[in-house]
């Protein structure tokens, strides 16, 4: 169980060797990685704030929650910070347990409280000047599902 | 009381500043909104629509009836966009 919150990039394939290594007992290893998407093919940047006292208590109690629910082997949430170019990884969330739908679940589950419980805010700078990216509305009615 | 105000994205741009120490007796998150909105329009402005902003306290996210009482930090921000 780890959260990681960065500047720097990660190597997805070397986190999710890592998680494969800690027991024989895993039988499903699922990952999301979020990327930088270019929709218009104007973006710069996109610039990463978020409030360093709280994120990764943020993220700690989502995944801890994560793992009340579902008998997991191991997780692992990393997100990065800073100004990001388009193609680049923001965040990954990577789920290790003994079957599949456990670990899609809890995935799926990690990714919708990420999304509007995780301390972050997003602004793009394209050609024509820069903007906040608004949180989506379907975001929040995610959370009703779980 | 003194409290630590902090701000985030676009709250903290409008606001022109990422944190500051504000005295005052407000017992609720709403009750601080209101002194803060009678103080200058760039407060106005940003807190004219409340369902836009969220408020955490202490580093948890609250709501703006939350009472105020032992709260040491308190930061207002957009919506959250993780991910």
């Amino acid at each position: 169980m780890a959260v990681r919150v960065q500047c720097e990039d990660f190597d997805l394939g070397f986190e999710m060797a890592v998680l494969r290594a800690e027991s024989t007992n895993i039988g499903a290893l699922v990952s999301f990685s979020g990327l930088v998407r270019d929709d218009m093919g104007d973006l710069q940047t996109l610039e990463l704030e978020h409030y360093p006292s709280m994120t990764k208590k943020a993220l700690a109690e989502i995944e801890a929650e994560a793992c009340r629910r579902w008998n997991l082997n191991a997780t692992l949430i990393i997100h990065r910070y800073g100004s990001l170019k388009p193609g680049e990884q923001i965040m990954m969330v990577a789920v290790a347990s003994r079957h599949r739908k456990v670990a899609f679940e809890a995935a799926d589950f990690l990714m919708d409280f990420l999304k509007s419980r995780a301390p972050f805010w997003k602004k793009e700078t394209g050609i024509g000047g820069a903007e906040w990216v608004d949180a989506k509305e379907d975001d929040e009615a995610f959370l009703k599902r779980w | 009381m003194k409290l630590e105000v902090v701000y985030f994205a676009w709250v903290r741009e409008r606001i022109g500043v990422p944190r500051e120490t504000v005295e005052t007796e407000a017992e609720t998150v709403a009750a601080l909104v209101t002194e803060l909105r009678a103080r200058e329009d760039r407060y106005d402005l940003v807190f004219s629509d409340v369902s836009v902003v969220r408020v955490a306290l202490d580093q948890t996210l609250s709501d703006f009836d939350a009472p105020l009482d032992g709260v040491s930090e308190v930061a207002f921000f957009p919506p959250m966009t993780g991910g």
